[in-house]
C-alpha cells in the first residue's frame, strides 16, 4: 500500500480538470466528439426493433402504474365477484353465458369463470404487482450482484476464493425446488403460524428469497470483468498516484462496467417475471385473491378446457412483454457494445 | 484428464455435502415441531411417536445430520423399518418408505421426459442453427433468428396450457400427456410423451439455434477454416471437421446445463401436463412436509446439475484442442 503524497494526489485532479474542461465544449458542438453515451443512444434511436419494444415495454410500465386510473375510468376493480351478484352473467356451471369468455362493452376482456371477476382489472392489477416484484428483485440483485462481484474481483485472494465458492453453491442449488422448499420457512420465522400472512409480507419475502437465490450470475460476471480491468494500465496508474481504493472503484472500475451491468439488469427483469409467474403457478408466492400475472396463469391452467379466453389474455400479454423486453434488452447491447457479435 | 475428473469429483461431494446440510439446518429452523411436521397432517399418537424415535428428535442437530451422513455411505438400521443398505437416503415418513426406491420409481419418467425432449430440440435447434449459419443473411437465416427470438420468450406453463388446449382438446392432432411405462406399452408411451416433447423442445430449441448459428458464424470466419479451404479440402470437411468442432463447445456447454436442469425434475413441465415425476415428487414432498423426501429431491437434482457440469468440460477438452483442463 503506498501512502498517497500531496502531489501524487494533485496531478490527478489537474488530470480531471483538464479532462473535464476538454469534455465540456466539445460535447456542445454538434457532430465530432460525441460522448460514449450519446452515440449508443444514437445508434439504438436508428434500430427500429429496439424502437418498438421500448414502447412496448414502457406501455406496460405505465398501464402498471396507472393501474388505479384506468380502473377509476373503466369503473371496476379486480376484487369484486361481478358473477356472483349478477346472475345472467355465468351458466350454472360458472362458465361465462357469453360466448369468448364473456366478453361484451361492460367486460371488455371477458369475465373469470367460477368468482366472476373481471378479467380486464384483474389483468392491469396482475401486471402491476408482478412488474413490481420483478423490477424490486432485478434492482436488489444487480447492487447486491455489483457489491459482491467488485468486492472479489477487486480484493482477490480468499475473499475472492470464497466468493467463488458461495456462487459456485448457489449455482448448484435446484433453484425452483429449494425456493418451495423453504420461502414458507423464511415466512413461518416472520409470521405466528396461527396468523394470516398480510400481502405485503408475502411481496416482500418472496423478493428477498429471490434476490438470495438469483445475486450469483450477475456477481459471477462482474467479477471476471473486475479481474480483467483490474490489471489495465489505468488501474495501475490511479494505485501508483495514491487513489484510495474506493476511488478506484468509483472512479476507476464502475464507469467500464455499466454496459455489462446495463445488460444484465434488462435481461434478468422478465427472467424475474416468468420466474416469479412459474412460482405463483405452482402454487407457492402470491396467491389466489391477490391479482398477479401468475396467479391469474394458475387459474387459467385450472380452468382452460371449458373456458380458454381466460387463459389467452394473462398468457399472451406476458409472452409480448417477454418478447418485447429481450428484444429491447438485444438492441441496449447492440447500441452499448457494438463490437459484440450475437 | 484423471487428476482432472478426480478433484472436480472431490469438488463436487463438498457441494453436495454443503447442499445437504443446508437443506438440514433450514428444515430445523422454522419455529415447528419437526416430529409432528414430519409425521404427516393425518398424524395419530402412534405414528407422532414411530417419527419421534426414528429421527432422533432428541439428539442435536450436528449428530442428525451425522446419522443421516453414515446412512447415505454403509446403512443404517432401522428399529421400525428394518436395514436400510448402503445408498441410503432414509425412510419417507409420509410413505414409510425408502426414500431411493421413491425416487428410482418416478425416476423413468423423469428421463423419458429429459431425454426425449433433448433428443428434439437437439437435432432441431442445430440443425436450423446450421442452416442459418450457411444461409448468412437471406431469407432462411432471419426467419429462424427472429422465430428462435420469439420461442425463447415463451413459457411452458402458458405455452403447455395453451398447446393442450388445441392439439390435444379441440382438434385431436396429438392425444393427451400420460405417462406411460416404456415396458408397458411403446407406442402408447411416446403418444402420450409426444406433446410435453415438443413443447419443451420449442421452447429449448431457440437457444440452441442462437448459439449454433452465432457460434458457426465465428468460427467460419477462423484462420484455420480458411487454412483447411485453402488445402483443398472439401466444402463439406471442412464444415464438418473444422468448422463444427471449433463451434461445438459452447453447444455443449449449455446443452449439459439443460439436461442437468431436467433430469433434476422439470417441476414446472410436470406440473403443467399432470405427469408424475421427480418434480412432481419433489412438490408433494414439501407439501407434505416430509423431510427424508425433500432431502433426497434436493439432493438427486444438485447432483445432476453438478455431474453434468463435470461431464461438460471434460466433454469440452476433449472436443476443442484448444482447451486445457486446469
Amino acid at each position: 500500500m503506498t501512502i498517497p503524497t500531496p502531489q501524487a494526489a494533485t496531478v490527478v485532479e489537474v488530470e480531471d480538470a483538464k479532462l473535464q474542461s476538454t469534455a465540456g465544449p466539445s460535447t456542445s458542438k454538434a457532430g465530432d466528439g460525441r460522448s460514449p453515451g450519446k452515440m449508443a443512444w444514437l445508434r439504438f434511436k436508428r434500430d427500429r426493433t429496439g424502437m418498438i419494444s421500448a414502447y412496448v415495454v414502457i406501455f406496460f410500465f405505465v398501464i402498471a402504474v396507472c393501474a388505479p386510473l384506468i380502473a377509476k375510468l373503466y369503473g371496476k376493480d379486480p376484487y369484486t365477484t361481478y358473477g356472483q351478484n349478477d346472475t345472467s352473467l355465468l351458466d350454472e356451471f360458472g362458465s361465462p353465458m357469453l360466448p369468448n369468455g364473456g366478453i361484451s362493452g361492460d367486460f371488455w376482456f371477458g369475465i373469470e369463470p367460477g368468482l366472476g371477476r373481471d378479467v380486464f382489472t384483474f389483468l392491469l392489477y396482475g401486471i402491476r404487482n408482478s412488474l413490481l416484484i420483478a423490477a424490486a428483485t432485478t434492482l436488489l440483485v444487480t447492487v447486491l450482484g455489483i457489491a459482491i462481484g467488485i468486492t472479489a474481483g477487486y480484493l482477490g485472494g480468499k475473499t475472492d476464493y470464497l466468493v467463488g465458492r458461495v456462487i459456485d453453491i448457489l449455482l448448484a442449488f435446484p433453484s425452483t425446488l429449494f425456493f418451495i422448499a423453504f420461502w414458507p420457512v423464511v415466512l413461518s420465522i416472520l409470521v405466528p403460524p396461527d396468523e394470516n400472512t398480510p400481502v405485503w409480507l408475502t411481496v416482500v419475502s418472496l423478493i428477498t428469497v429471490m434476490t438470495a437465490l438469483g445475486w450469483a450470475s450477475i456477481a459471477r460476471l462482474l467479477r471476471g470483468e473486475v479481474l480483467a480491468l483490474r490489471e489495465r494500465e489505468f488501474v495501475e496508474a490511479a494505485k501508483v498516484t495514491g487513489s484510495s481504493p474506493a476511488r478506484i472503484i468509483f472512479k476507476e472500475l464502475l464507469p467500464n462496467l455499466w454496459t455489462p451491468i446495463l445488460i444484465q439488469a434488462t435481461l434478468a427483469l422478465p427472467a424475474f417475471v416468468t420466474a416469479e409467474a412459474g412460482l405463483a403457478f405452482l402454487g407457492v408466492g402470491l396467491t389466489d385473491p391477490t391479482p398477479d400475472w401468475g396467479v391469474m396463469i394458475q387459474r387459467g391452467s385450472d380452468v382452460y378446457q371449458s373456458d380458454i379466453t381466460f387463459m389467452l389474455f394473462p398468457g399472451v400479454t406476458m409472452v409480448i412483454f417477454v418478447i418485447a423486453f429481450n428484444l429491447l434488452g438485444d438492441s441496449v447491447r447492440d447500441a452499448l457494445d457494438p463490437k459484440t457479435k450475437r | 484428464m484423471f487428476r482432472f475428473l478426480i478433484r472436480r469429483a472431490i469438488g463436487a461431494l463438498v457441494i453436495l455435502l454443503i447442499i445437504s446440510a443446508i437443506t438440514f439446518v433450514l428444515f430445523y429452523v422454522a419455529p415447528r415441531d419437526p416430529a409432528r411436521v414430519a409425521c404427516g397432517k393425518v398424524c395419530t399418537p402412534e405414528t407422532l411417536a414411530l417419527v419421534k424415535r426414528n429421527l432422533g428428535i432428541s439428539d442435536p442437530l450436528p449428530v442428525q445430520y451425522w446419522h443421516w451422513l453414515q446412512a447415505v455411505f454403509v446403512g443404517r438400521d432401522y428399529s421400525s423399518f428394518g436395514h436400510c443398505p448402503a445408498p441410503c437416503l432414509g425412510y419417507s415418513f409420509h410413505n414409510r418408505e425408502p426414500v431411493l426406491g421413491t425416487i428410482l420409481d418416478r425416476l423413468p419418467t423423469t428421463l423419458s421426459l429429459s431425454v426425449g425432449s433433448a433428443v428434439v430440440f437437439v437435432v432441431f435447434g442445430v440443425g436450423t442453427g446450421m442452416l442459418a449459419a450457411v444461409k448468412q443473411g437471406k431469407a432462411l437465416d432471419k426467419v429462424a433468428s427472429s422465430a428462435s427470438l420469439i420461442f425463447s420468450s415463451m413459457q411452458i406453463y402458458i405455452v403447455g396450457v395453451i398447446a393442450m388446449y388445441y392439439l390435444a382438446d379441440q382438434w385431436h392432432i396429438l392425444s393427451r400427456p400420460k405417462d406411460v411405462p416404456f415396458a408397458e406399452s411403446p407406442s402408447a408411451w411416446f403418444s402420450g410423451l409426444l406433446l410435453p416433447w415438443l413443447v419443451l423442445a420449442l421452447i429449448f430449441t431457440a437457444n440452441y439455434t442462437r448459439m449454433t448459428r452465432s457460434q458457426l458464424v465465428e468460427s467460419l470466419n477462423e484462420d484455420y477454416v480458411r487454412t483447411a479451404r485453402a488445402k483443398g479440402l472439401s466444402r463439406r470437411t471442412v464444415f464438418f471437421r473444422f468448422a463444427w468442432r471449433g463451434a461445438m463447445g459452447p453447444i455443449v456447454t449449455i446443452f449439459g446445463l439443460d439436461i442437468g436442469l431436467l433430469l433434476g425434475g422439470a417441476i414446472i413441465t410436470e406440473k403443467t401436463f399432470g405427469l408424475h415425476g421427480i418434480g412432481a415428487l419433489s412438490v408433494k414432498a414439501v407439501y407434505d412436509n416430509d423431510l427424508p423426501l425433500i432431502l433426497g429431491v434436493v439432493l438427486i437434482a444438485a447432483a445432476a446439475i453438478v455431474v453434468f457440469n463435470i461431464i461438460v468440460d471434460a466433454v469440452y477438452a476433449l472436443i476443442d484442442p484448444r482447451v486445457r483442463l486446469a
